[in-house]
């Protein structure tokens, strides 16, 4: 089992949900973050105060996914999220030790494995 | 000439305050609508139509409007406010009417703005407004209130069901189709960012909207309590049918249902507001909310992306107000205003029909003419990168909501002073690169 790490750009969310469930991973969390990478900075004015914004906004995206599924989650994030510009984000490929599924105590294979999917 | 009257020149002073305050209370209607990262365009939209059209209305629009000479337009005796003066115009002093009217203008002007919010460039919209206000608003004005051909003609419009909103309706489609559709339109969920601020918008329209209407009769006057009290009625009397369509529909009262019916029912009476009884303008609001209504569903399965429903809410209840005015209308409320059809007067109709299709003809076509005008020196909207950062960023530098953390002050440098700009703690290293 991996933890799939992405931080992406808030405007192509949308597209990497659509192709993440495209590429059928269900299960998936996300939170707003800010953070740096190497954008070029945003400047902005508020009644003559300019103000450089160093930490842009971003969305994080945690997903829990057995290892055969790392790569079409890994996938279909760069499909989803790329511009092509500075400030795209990045990925990163976590190892998990242990997994429980809360609702029925299953641990790590079957608690990854979204409800309704066999698994293989 | 009649001479000026206190109590006259004291209403109108209100009404135009009043008046002036709808169209910031339109920012806040049309910006609780759009999505964050576009909040404040959205309102800048209209706030900018408080400068431009405010200046282009001293500078040509009102001369254009309410000069005397032809019935197609007016003249240019008033051009740059000259003759505009203390002298009484009706009741009350000239450049009073004169400022009375230029709030008009402005928030017709920014009406518009509804159906290209999220991706219409600043710039452009800007001279866009202006450019409408003197080139469109002003001679639809003329012809309805400044004495030409449809004021003749007979056609009833107290406060601008036609002129202002009709025609605006009108411009806001063409615009919606020349500037194209958000690319999220149809593909993405694009949720409103604050239900509540459309809400406080709605409130204030409503309150300024008795100085629109009531202060329409250009006077302290029956009329204008007429009208004042049918503004209260037929928007509540919208509200109600309304929130039952809704509750019907879906089994939930929406928020953003309650408001737009009561710009519809606003909308609506319009036009009949100092024309018809009491129980005439609550048949009318009631009346008013199934075309809006229907049309708001319909729309949101078209292909046309009017964002914030100008054609529906303003359009269609305009056009139903205009034409339930040739039939509610009776000389018994207001013997200025003339009978309707259900008074025994079968031409009324047919009048404000002519009124509202010369409208949307001459708005339609001018409007696509400015708007390729000004494609041909500046491009109308955002690129796909503007429009996903937002245009709050991309055409202001500012944000609606912005939380400070990781903004660093830039301080202007001193002449002398060779040092570099502070970097935060946390700044990576020159030339990128994590250690």
């Amino acid at each position: 089992m991996k933890l799939v790490v992405a931080i992406i750009r808030p405007e192509r969310l949308n597209d990497v949900l659509e192709s993440l469930f495209r590429a059928r991973v269900a299960g998936l969390t996300i939170s707003r973050v800010r953070g740096h990478g190497g954008e070029t900075e945003r400047v902005e004015t508020y009644r003559g105060t300019t103000v450089k914004m160093e930490l842009t906004e971003k969305v994080r995206l945690d997903i829990g996914v057995s290892d055969h599924f790392v790569k079409p989650t890994v996938d279909a994030i760069l499909e989803g999220a790329r511009t092509g510009e500075v400030g795209d984000g990045k990925i990163f490929v976590l190892p998990v030790e242990e997994v429980y599924r809360i609702r029925t105590g299953e641990t790590d294979r079957a608690a990854v494995t979204p409800v309704g999917v066999p698994p293989d | 000439m009649a001479p000026i009257r206190s109590a006259d020149t004291a209403w109108l002073l209100v009404s135009t305050a009043f008046v002036l305050a709808m169209t910031p209370a339109l920012g806040f209607f049309y910006g609780g609508m759009v999505r964050s990262k576009n909040a404040l365009n959205t309102l800048m939209m209209s706030f900018a139509a408080l400068g431009f059209v405010g200046m282009a209305w001293a500078f040509a629009g009102y001369s254009l409007a309410f000069g005397r000479s032809s019935p197609w337009i007016g003249g240019v005796e008033y051009v740059m406010l000259r003759g505009v003066g203390l002298e009484a115009s009706g009741t009350i002093p000239h450049v009073l009417f004169f400022a009375y009217q230029g709030t008009f203008a402005i928030i017709t002007s920014a009406l518009i703005s509804g159906a290209i919010v999220e991706r219409m460039r600043f710039g452009p919209y800007v001279a866009f407004i202006t450019l409408w206000s003197v080139l469109v608003y002003a001679p639809v004005a003329h012809w309805v209130w400044g004495g030409g051909w449809l004021g003749r003609l007979g056609a009833l419009d107290f406060a601008g069901g036609t002129v202002v909103h009709v025609n605006a309706a009108a411009a806001a489609l063409v615009c919606a189709v020349v500037v194209g559709a958000r690319k999220d339109h149809a593909r993405q969920a694009i949720l409103p960012q604050s239900v509540p601020l459309t809400l406080l918008g709605t409130g204030l329209l409503w309150m300024g909207w008795f100085g629109f209407n009531a202060g329409s009769a250009l006077g302290a006057n029956a009329a204008a309590a007429l009208a004042f009290v049918n503004t209260m009625l037929a928007p509540a009397a919208t509200l109600v049918v309304w929130t039952v369509l809704d509750l019907r529909r879906s089994g939930k009262a929406t928020a953003i249902g309650a408001a737009t019916a009561i710009v519809v029912g606003l909308v609506a009476v319009t036009p009949a507001a100092g024309f018809v009884g009491p129980l005439a303008a609550i048949l009318l609001g009631g009346v008013a909310a199934f075309p809006s209504y229907f049309a708001l569903l319909f729309r949101a399965r078209t292909r046309l992306d009017d964002s914030l429903d100008v054609i529906a809410a303003h359009g269609v209840g305009g056009v139903t107000g205009a034409l339930l005015t040739g039939v509610l209308a009776q000389k018994r409320w207001n013997p200025a205003g003339a009978d309707g059809a259900l008074s025994g007067n079968f031409l009324q109709p047919g009048i404000q029909l002519v009124a509202i299709v010369a409208t949307i003809a001459f708005s339609a076509g001018m409007t696509l003419a400015i708007l390729k005008a000004i494609s041909l020196v500046s491009r109308l909207r955002a690129d796909a990168r503007e429009e996903g950062l937002g245009l709050d960023f991309t055409q202001h530098g500012e944000e609606a909501w912005s939380r400070g953390e990781g903004a660093i002050l830039v301080l202007d440098r001193a002449p002398d002073d060779r040092g570099d700009t502070p970097l935060p703690v946390a700044a990576p290293a020159a030339g990128g690169g994590n250690a």
